[in-house]
């Protein structure tokens, strides 16, 4: 019970001391109204009928949990079961929250979407509901990773979305982050802004958790079908953290299942190139919310480093950091050159490419495998497929 | 006793005239003489701005110039030596600027502290409403610092009460939604807006963002008790074919300015 403890947020928005809303006054007022809206509408019957029509016929729900068996031979380890978030309509788990958010949206009367993307998952999820409802859409994509995850641009531009090139700063996911809430603050009444991950001001990393957690409700029921019992373990990478917080978020109070985040160590822990926020961050305030951060002696944001767009984020979401500080969930880290070798293997041995970000938490496994037991069961988020990621893979394959 | 609270003690006529200068940009020396140049332009109170790595409530002149002070070495402490000079050879009102992080790195008691010591008199922080600033407003209070809070056009009555209660002099009134910067044109609603705060707010006000004409100065004035200046300035200093010079241009700006309002 001592676990429920950590559940929240509270009715500050917090989960334990982290969370809040460090955000310019300007969005306080649409903030509150977002929160009210959720409220209200969580508990409508016609609102959670339609998101449940459009997760089932729109986004293709439930996703399989598909027995990797050769990667099982392979590790000659524990039974290694996917969660295939790869199959979902556009690709990732992303969609889960954007048709959750866009229906919100909806009901709020708000016509113009904006959004950050790293990988370009997000966006593409967002571009994708937006052309579906009919919005406008503006997603904000650093000039770094439009480079490096360029079919997913094309992809949003063909759904009509207008993608804005962010040339500030580290010119990735944090600083497309900080310019979507420009974008915010300024269009505060018409604009509904579409966080993809469970990150930012309350309501966001509450709503983007309720959103995610059908992969673990799902999951839970699967598990009971194929194997007649919980898993051992389930594992997922964590940049922000939304994949991760969706398939733990029915077994947070399952105390007999390891939680296991695997956060992005770029060129490793000690290297300083790295976006190991939990691992190696301490508490600071980002984005709206107080959280584990990496940043200098100063309170300056250390810029982060990660082969995937969608790890390469300094912040962590705030219900991640009190799962962390409790224990209940254990992170870990995989080296960019551990994600590319799992990236590969998998890709032969089971005919499914994973997402370089997925590849994080395929990684981790493959080098802990000795600390299972072949009768034990482990879920694999795979929060995502891989295509996008061709180019960087090919790339480093000559180098 | 706070240089803010005995100036608006003072109760004098004239209207506000407050600059925002980036610590550290173009360079340390630069930003003393712009600070000087400004008081000598007839300034009331002088804000600087300690620079952030991510500063999410501006536009592109304080994010050109927080960048360019961080790669300049420019840091919260410096900045508090910044304002230990200044105040070597002024008693003009000297207020930071800047985002929550640096402070909460920094320690928030021991900055209070240290800011007091440095003559600091007051604080504004974008990032951090009245509801997540309750150890800020306790420490600041036990060090006499002057907190100001911002309202914006968005803000709802009760809340612009909660604001207003928090700061300790004067509230600072963001003009429309958005960042801080140029190009913003103000429709009558901004005006509604200015005045309706004036009949509502017992405490003084000063107006800010996008303020960038000595005309939309005084357009601002007659509602507000003065108006805050940055990216303007930044921007002259920007297009500037040297530093002095950009000093000399934002002289003659905020002398316009002042003869204006």
């Amino acid at each position: 019970m001592a676990q429920r403890v950590i559940r929240g947020p509270n009715s500050k928005g917090r989960f334990g001391p982290y969370g809040g809303q460090y955000v310019p006054e300007t969005v306080m007022q649409a903030l509150s109204e977002l929160e009210m809206s959720y409220r209200k509408l969580k508990k409508d019957k016609s609102f959670l009928s339609e998101l449940r029509g459009y997760l089932s016929d729109f986004v293709g729900r439930p996703s399989p949990l598909y027995f990797a068996e050769r990667f099982t031979a392979y590790l000659k380890g524990p039974k290694v079961y996917f969660k295939r978030e790869d199959l979902n309509h556009t690709g990732a788990h992303k969609i889960n929250n954007t048709v959750g958010q866009i229906l919100l949206a909806k009901h709020m009367g708000k016509k113009r979407i904006i959004a950050e993307t790293g990988a370009g998952q997000h966006g593409l999820a967002t571009a994708t509901v937006c052309a579906r409802f009919g919005m406008e859409c503006i997603i904000y994509m650093g000039a770094v990773d439009m480079k490096r995850q360029a079919p997913n641009v094309e992809k949003m531009k063909l759904l009509g979305a207008k993608v804005v090139t962010v040339e500030s700063g580290s010119k990735t996911l944090k600083d497309a982050t900080s310019q979507a809430m420009r974008d915010w603050v300024t269009n505060i009444r018409s604009t509904f802004y579409i966080i993809g991950s469970v990150v930012g001001p309350h309501p966001y990393p509450m709503l983007v958790r309720d959103f995610q957690s059908i992969i673990g409700k799902e999951t839970k029921r699967q598990c009971k079908e194929k194997f007649r019992k919980l898993p051992d373990a389930i594992i997922a990478c964590v940049g922000g953290g939304s994949n991760a917080i969706g398939i733990f978020d029915s077994f947070i109070n399952e105390k007999s299942v390891k939680l296991i985040g695997v956060e992005a160590a770029g060129h490793g822990l000690n290297s300083g190139q790295h976006a190991a926020t939990l691992s190696k961050g301490k508490p600071g305030v980002l984005h709206g919310s107080y959280s584990y951060l990496v940043y200098d002696n100063d309170g300056q944001i250390i810029l982060p480093h990660s082969i995937s767009a969608g790890l390469d984020y300094p912040g962590v979401g705030p219900e991640h950091s009190a799962l962390s500080d409790s224990g209940r969930v254990k992170y870990f880290s995989a080296t960019d050159k551990q994600a590319l070798a799992a990236f590969e293997l998998v890709s032969k041995l089971e005919g499914i490419i994973p997402a370089l970000e997925t590849a994080h938490a395929l990684a981790y496994l493959i080098a802990h495998k000795k600390e299972f037991k072949a009768r034990q069961n482990v879920v694999v988020c795979l929060s995502g497929r891989g295509d996008k990621d061709m180019p960087i893979f090919f790339e480093k394959e000559k180098a | 006793m706070n240089r803010i609270r005995t100036y608006l003690n003072q109760n004098k006529k004239q209207k506000l005239l407050i600059p925002f200068i980036t610590a550290g940009y173009p360079d340390r020396s630069t930003t003393l003489n712009l600070i000087k140049a400004a008081i000598d332009s007839g300034c009331n109170m002088i804000e600087i701005g300690f620079p952030f790595s991510d500063p999410l409530a501006d536009g592109a002149e304080v994010q050109f110039s927080s960048y360019q002070a961080l790669k300049n070495g420019m840091t919260l402490a410096r900045t508090l030596r910044i304002a230990e000079q200044v105040r070597k050879t002024s008693d003009v009102p000297l207020i930071l600027m800047g985002y929550y992080n640096p402070i909460l790195c920094y320690g928030e008691n021991r900055f209070m502290k240290d800011a007091k010591a440095a003559g600091v008199d007051g604080l504004i922080i974008p990032d951090l409403p009245v509801v997540e600033a309750s150890d800020y407003k306790r420490y600041a209070a036990i060090h006499d610092i002057s907190t100001v809070f911002l309202a914006a056009p968005t803000t709802n009555k009760t809340r612009l009460k909660q604001i207003e209660k928090s700061c300790s002099d004067f509230v600072y009134a963001v003009t429309v939604t958005g960042v801080t910067g140029g190009g913003k044109v103000f429709g009558r609603d901004t005006d509604n807006y200015l005045k309706g705060l004036g009949k509502t707010l017992s405490k003084k006000f000063v107006a800010g963002f996008g303020v960038s004409s000595p005309e939309t100065a005084r357009r601002f004035c007659k509602y507000s008790d003065g108006i805050v200046i940055g990216s303007k300035l930044i921007s002259l200093m920007r297009s500037a074919k040297s530093k002095s010079q950009g000093v000399k241009d934002a002289a003659r700006f905020l002398s316009s300015v002042r003869k204006a309002i």
